[in-house]
């Protein structure tokens, strides 16, 4: 097979299983762009930050970090681990699959967003495609999508005529419905309620300014100490 | 409060992409193929990501004034009505559109 058609034969097999994604990201990507353009960006930053920081949540963020809080890069930097630490995670269940891609597998690693890594971690690969190709076509479409929702939305956002009051709370829906979400699927819920838990005590006693950092270290903290509890409660479910 | 520079911003997403990038790339780089993962670092991937999502909820509240203005009415009743519509329909689209707009519609229209 030439090279041309494996490309073609793995983008083929690729754009079925993104196409739930394709609606999803157009749609968020578009309300970041609009999201942006409210706070008064220019379309090229919702472009560029959607193609560099590919991280959904964080570019919500992000956003936050360049209008509120003044210039603070350390704070951003924890709090861009602490956002996207899950991504560790993904890359050690990912470590085997993308074993042997060659060149491609600085891409897969770049793009690895939550949407793209589980489709490429679940789905069954035909024997026919190329592995490499189809899981790098599954990573490139999605982060396409988003980049071309996030510049509709930056480009014609300033054409809306309704008002945008409150659009800003899109991002706070998003987190609810992830939170819902990793709730319905969790056997235990106490890692859930320590980053409520934490998170509140410190916005107390901190204030909004300044409570993210102490919150992330006390999570940290209290599920570092709480290791050996938490971990006889998993083995006693799974006994 | 200060407004940022446009070096100070493009700092600022810098630092953004670099960590989005450490977080993604270090387990390729820490455990190449064939080295066993430390029992501490699996831990932590069970139990961070709940925990970090709900800082992010309490994160996106914490401008909120429940003691004063509108006591945070517009924001409960935004999240609440995300919650419900979610766990009704489970479709995450509709969840996030209805709880924005319900949002929107309160802080122009009520409050």
């Amino acid at each position: 097979m030439t090279a041309k058609n494996q490309v073609g034969t793995a983008l083929r097999a690729a754009f079925p299983h993104t196409i739930p994604i394709l609606a999803g990201f157009v749609f968020l990507g578009i309300a970041y762009g609009i999201f942006m353009n409210s706070l008064g960006f220019s379309a090229i930053y919702p472009i560029l930050m959607s193609l560099f920081i590919y991280a959904g949540s964080m570019e919500f963020l992000a956003a936050n970090l360049l209008i509120s809080g003044g210039f603070n890069p350390l704070n951003a930097f924890l709090l861009t681990l602490m956002v996207n630490a899950r991504h560790l995670f993904y890359g050690l269940s990912m470590l085997d699959r993308y074993k042997g891609t060659g060149k491609k597998k600085f891409y897969l690693i770049f793009g690895m967003c939550d949407e793209s890594f589980s489709i490429n971690c679940t789905v069954n690969v035909p024997k026919d495609v190329d592995k490499g190709w189809f899981m790098l076509c599954v990573t490139a479409l999605n982060h396409t999508y988003w980049v071309i929702g996030a510049a509709i939305g930056g480009l014609f956002g300033s054409l809306i005529r309704f008002n945008t009051e409150g659009l800003e709370f899109v991002m706070t829906a998003l987190f609810v419905v992830i939170f819902i979400e990793q709730w319905l699927h969790a056997k235990r819920h106490a890692s859930a309620f320590v980053g409520v838990g934490v998170s509140v005590i410190c916005l107390v006693l901190f204030g909004g300014g300044q409570f993210s950092l102490p919150a992330m270290l006390g999570i940290l903290g209290v599920l570092s100490l709480s290791r050996k509890t938490l971990e006889k409660k998993a083995e006693v479910e799974a006994a | 409060m200060t407004t940022l520079t446009v070096t100070q911003q493009i700092l600022t997403i810098a630092v953004v992409v670099a960590g989005t990038m450490v977080t993604r790339f270090l387990p390729f780089l820490v455990f190449p193929p064939g080295k066993e993962t430390p029992k501490y670092i699996k831990y932590l991937g069970d139990v961070l990501p709940p925990a970090v999502i709900g800082l992010l909820v309490v994160y996106c509240l914490k401008d909120v004034h429940f003691l004063s203005g509108n006591h945070g009415i517009p924001e409960l009743a935004g999240v609440l009505s995300v919650a419900l519509l979610h766990l009704w329909k489970r479709n995450m689209l509709l969840s996030i559109a209805g709880g924005t707009i319900c949002y929107m519609l309160l802080v122009q229209l009520v409050f």
